[in-house]
């Protein structure tokens, strides 16, 4: 019973020091690359803060809130981009949650066959799977021509607004709300979609075996209790809003003068970023990239509620 | 004992309104339900309606001008009539090709770790998380980072915008979805497989690599399709890191077309030649994706394990 | 301390002591990092080429303790053993012990027939392979087959999934590819409780040849089974601990199965084996 005799004993089926090497090097591989993720993270962080350091260093927090955007002079202010990322991802927000939410309430219930609801379902997913640049292109010639005489009428009977003050002349910030909708209203529809999927059937059940009737059910059971994943999804959505990038550059005219009309041709950080990118160098890429670390914190920021808000609000129904 | 019938109880009274369970379809409640119903059938047919149109566009405009000319050409100068796609449609399999090659093994490597080496611990749940901000990060951030680590540094051969380049920053894009399906498609491999193996005397790496591993496969190829005909979409990333070039592709270390920028580029300009070929771009790269896609859905109807 | 304060290491019996397999000296198992004792202070001597039958109520740890003899319970976050589980003499739990190479010795069949996604002949080629077996693979396939006794339902679709049997079929595929890695000891998790009848019949039927050349152990639900099969009987069962919440599993009996379920020593045994709880 000596460590001595445990050798000779375990010979028969020793493994080679290979096998164990192999093993324990797979081991470390997987574990090296599963950290890879948070090296990149902090790589982005890293070369997004350094690019941007001669920017920060002389424009400080003021160039969040002033909207002078000159190269020939040197002088930088992200006010527009930042209002055009917060109004277009809001906006579209209000108006693609309602419609996402009750496709999503359509596609669960029984209101026509399963069948009818899995080719919807697929087209919705379908719809995600359309290259953004694709949409872009489509709203150039398609939807913004479209849009043109309506927008023109919100002007002239609404034109007393500040919002609708001026006259729609093509690219404009309307338009990238519309195109904003279309881009992340599967993403709502989807997770909507499953978080209502995933309801109990008891539930459901008991609403309905108290007589109330189906959108007393859907209103005062079924949504609230499908509000966590809903409300995470609103979420996702709202940061890939604000990040979203080829189908709003194109259509948004990139100006950075600052308007309060929607009608007016606008910016956002990201389109900022894709159509000015290229060409910048000096001092104005250190404010590009000053402006892309302020996109990176507000969709930080949105994406980490969003998975706070999941977390938080799931606990009840699992 | 005298028993009393019972037949009344519960009963409402039977002399007031006629209590008929005949549906009344003009009590508010109904009435209501009607006005909902119809509501969200017609949200949905808004939601499907943008699909149906691009598609119809995409078709009606570039499918159109298909031709094999179109399919293998250059794409002509500004002016000039004629010429093709031929070299954004090599590019866009090449930019894609080496981001997929780069983000396969290090997504499946990760998803490896996180379902069979550590489910949970402090170290897991931050990669967990970090996976999770990552597929958050705007995709033109991850141009940015690209342009600034690589482009702006030159550090391949002192070359700045390269097809290198450009399939980075798609595979930054895809890692953490290739993560997440290989995390999740282990997970759906039952425990006692692990064990079988294990119990035989094999070690974690042949239980993973032959037996887990080909047997999550269906769902974890499911996720690096769809990964990849994500990224082959992707214009954002690609603009200043993979740029355009109006020739063949010259090799790894050099700007390299691509659809998706052809898209973009051409889109803007005032020639109707350029915009009818970004068009038929639309057409290959939407077919492209969409096919990949239906094969994603194949892959993922087949019996899983 | 525990219920039994005494309890028998050795089997009771009337013949010469048979030689040691595995030996298990004040073991004691816990989950969660030590926060939830399965099982507690087990001594235990399971003879060699015989076959060791584990019962008790739900709860009592048996199946704990099965895992720990070839160290499964690894595979189980936060699992920890103290005591020696002694292997022909060597400790089990000893740091150098490389617990790969313990399972190749110390094979294990599992509740729920768990075949590898694979042809049949892969299922039972596969632990052959990894145990670096040099002879000749057709032979091997077909006499562990034989050995399970699933030789003639199998032999003309050797090239089919292992999915393509019946449960009960599984399970012996399971047990044949557990005997192609030619371990000294089997270890047998409840094997029979996701089976029908008849199953059930021929996998003991394919013990009673196996015991000829293998040590068993086998933990069961089915009092009947442990009489049919085994020559050993330990009896878990739950007991209270002085110094802890919660119940916890202990060995309170072990000896021949005969005895153990004729004249046992403990009340606690009699009630279990004459169906008064359990």
């Amino acid at each position: 019973m000596t460590g001595d005799t445990k050798t000779d004993l375990f010979r028969l089926r020793r493994r080679p020091w290979t096998e164990k090497i192999t093993d324990q090097s797979f081991r470390l591989l997987a574990t090296v690359l599963a950290s890879l993720v948070g090296l990149i993270l902090a790589a982005i962080l890293f070369t997004v803060l350094a690019g941007s350091r001669t920017a920060m260093a002389s424009f400080g927090l003021g160039f969040l809130t002033t909207s002078n955007w000159n190269p020939v002079t040197n002088e930088y202010g992200a006010f527009t981009a930042i209002y055009g990322t917060l109004v277009t991802s809001l906006l579209s927000l209000l108006i693609a949650v309602p419609l996402g939410v009750g496709t999503a309430i359509f596609l669960t219930e029984n209101f026509i066959p399963l069948k009818g609801r899995q080719i919807i379902g697929m087209m919705v997913e379908l719809l995600a799977a359309i290259p953004s640049v694709v949409l872009g292109l489509w709203a150039i010639f398609v939807m913004e021509p479209f849009l043109r005489p309506i927008l023109g009428s919100l002007h002239t009977t609404l034109g007393w607004l500040p919002f609708f003050s001026t006259e729609p002349q093509g690219p404009g910030i309307a338009p990238a709300i519309l195109i904003l909708v279309v881009m992340i209203l599967p993403i709502i529809t989807a997770i909507a979609r499953d978080s209502l999927s995933q309801v109990p059937t008891e539930l459901r059940q008991a609403a309905y075996g108290i007589g109330t009737s189906r959108w007393g059910a859907i209103f005062q059971v079924i949504l609230p209790a499908a509000i966590s994943g809903i409300a995470g999804g609103v979420m996702l959505s709202l940061g890939r809003a604000m990040g979203e990038t080829m189908a709003v550059t194109m259509i948004i005219g990139n100006s950075n003068n600052f308007s309060l009309s929607l009608l007016a041709p606008g910016n956002t950080i990201a389109s900022m970023l894709a159509n000015q990118f290229g060409e910048a160098d000096g001092s104005q890429v250190s404010s590009l990239m000053y402006a892309a670390f302020v996109l990176m914190l507000l969709t930080l920021v949105v994406n980490v509620l969003a998975q706070w808000i999941v977390r938080r609000l799931s606990l009840r129904y699992t | 004992m005298t028993t009393t019938p019972i037949t009344s109880s519960g009963h409402r009274p039977g002399n007031t309104a006629k209590s008929s369970l005949h549906r009344q379809p003009n009590l508010p409640r109904n009435r209501w339900n009607a006005v909902f119903t119809i509501l969200a059938g017609l949200f949905a047919a808004i939601v499907v309606l943008p699909l149906l149109l691009v598609l119809a566009y995409v078709v009606i405009k570039g499918g159109s001008s298909m031709s094999l000319k179109l399919l293998t050409d250059l794409p002509p100068a500004p002016g000039m009539t004629g010429g093709g796609i031929g070299n954004a449609i090599i590019g866009t399999l090449i930019v894609s090709l080496i981001a997929a090659l780069i983000a396969i093994p290090i997504g499946v490597g990760g998803g490896i770790y996180l379902a069979e080496y550590s489910k949970s611990g402090p170290f897991a749940s931050f990669v967990r998380f970090g996976t999770n901000v990552l597929s958050g990060v705007p995709s033109i951030i991850c141009g940015v980072f690209v342009y600034g680590l690589i482009v702006a540094t030159r550090i391949f051969f002192d070359q700045s915008y390269s097809a290198m380049a450009g399939g980075i920053a798609l595979s930054v894009l895809m890692l953490p979805t290739i993560i997440k399906t290989t995390d999740e498609g282990l997970k759906l491999v039952p425990q006692e497989l692990r064990w079988g193996a294990i119990g035989v005397g094999a070690s974690k790496f042949v239980t993973i690599t032959r037996i887990t591993l080909p047997t999550a496969m269906k769902p974890i190829a499911t996720g690096i399709v769809l990964s990849i005909a994500r990224a082959a979409g992707e214009t954002a990333p690609l603009i200043f890191t993979a740029l355009f070039s109006p020739f063949w592709p010259e090799g790894l270390f050099s700007p390299i077309a691509s659809m998706s920028v052809l898209i973009y580029n051409f889109a803007i300009m005032p020639y109707d030649v350029q915009i009818a070929l970004a068009w038929a771009s639309s057409f290959v790269l939407v077919m492209m994706i969409l096919i990949m896609n239906i094969f994603a859905r194949y892959l993922g109807s087949l019996n899983r394990i | 301390m525990n219920a039994s304060n005494n309890p028998s290491t050795r089997p009771q019996s009337s013949n010469p002591a048979p030689e040691t397999c595995l030996s298990l000296e004040n073991v004691s198992i816990s989950y969660g990092n030590g926060k939830n004792v399965a099982v507690n202070n087990v001594f235990m001597e399971i003879p060699k080429g015989k076959v060791t039958a584990f019962i008790g109520p739900s709860g009592c740890g048996k199946s704990t303790v099965l895992r720990a003899l070839n160290r499964m319970n690894d595979l189980i976050e936060g699992c920890g053993l103290t005591g020696r589980v002694l292997f022909d003499g060597q400790d089990l739990y000893d740091k150098r012990v490389d617990p790969v190479e313990v399972r190749r010795r110390i094979g294990m069949v599992f509740q729920k027939p768990n075949p590898f996604p694979k042809s049949i002949y892969e299922n039972i080629a596969f632990g052959a392979r990894i145990n670096g077996y040099q002879g000749d693979m057709d032979e091997l396939v077909e006499s562990s087959l034989r050995k399970a006794a699933l030789w003639d339902e199998a032999k003309d679709k050797l090239k089919e999934s292992g999915f393509s049997l019946s449960g009960g079929q599984q399970q012996r595929l399971c047990i044949a590819r557990t005997i192609a890695v030619e371990p000294e000891v089997i270890l047998m998790d409840e094997p029979c409780s996701a089976l029908d009848p008849i199953s059930t019949l021929k996998i003991e039927e394919t013990m009673h040849e196996l015991k000829k050349i293998f040590t068993i152990v086998i933990v069961t639900h089915n009092m009947q089974q442990a009489t049919r099969v085994s020559d050993l009987t330990g009896f878990f069962n739950v007991t209270d601990l002085v110094d802890y919440e919660g119940k916890v599993g202990c060995l309170e009996e072990f000896g021949e199965t005969e005895r153990i379920f004729n004249s046992p020593a403990q009340q606690a045994t009699q009630d279990y084996v004459s169906g008064r709880f359990g």
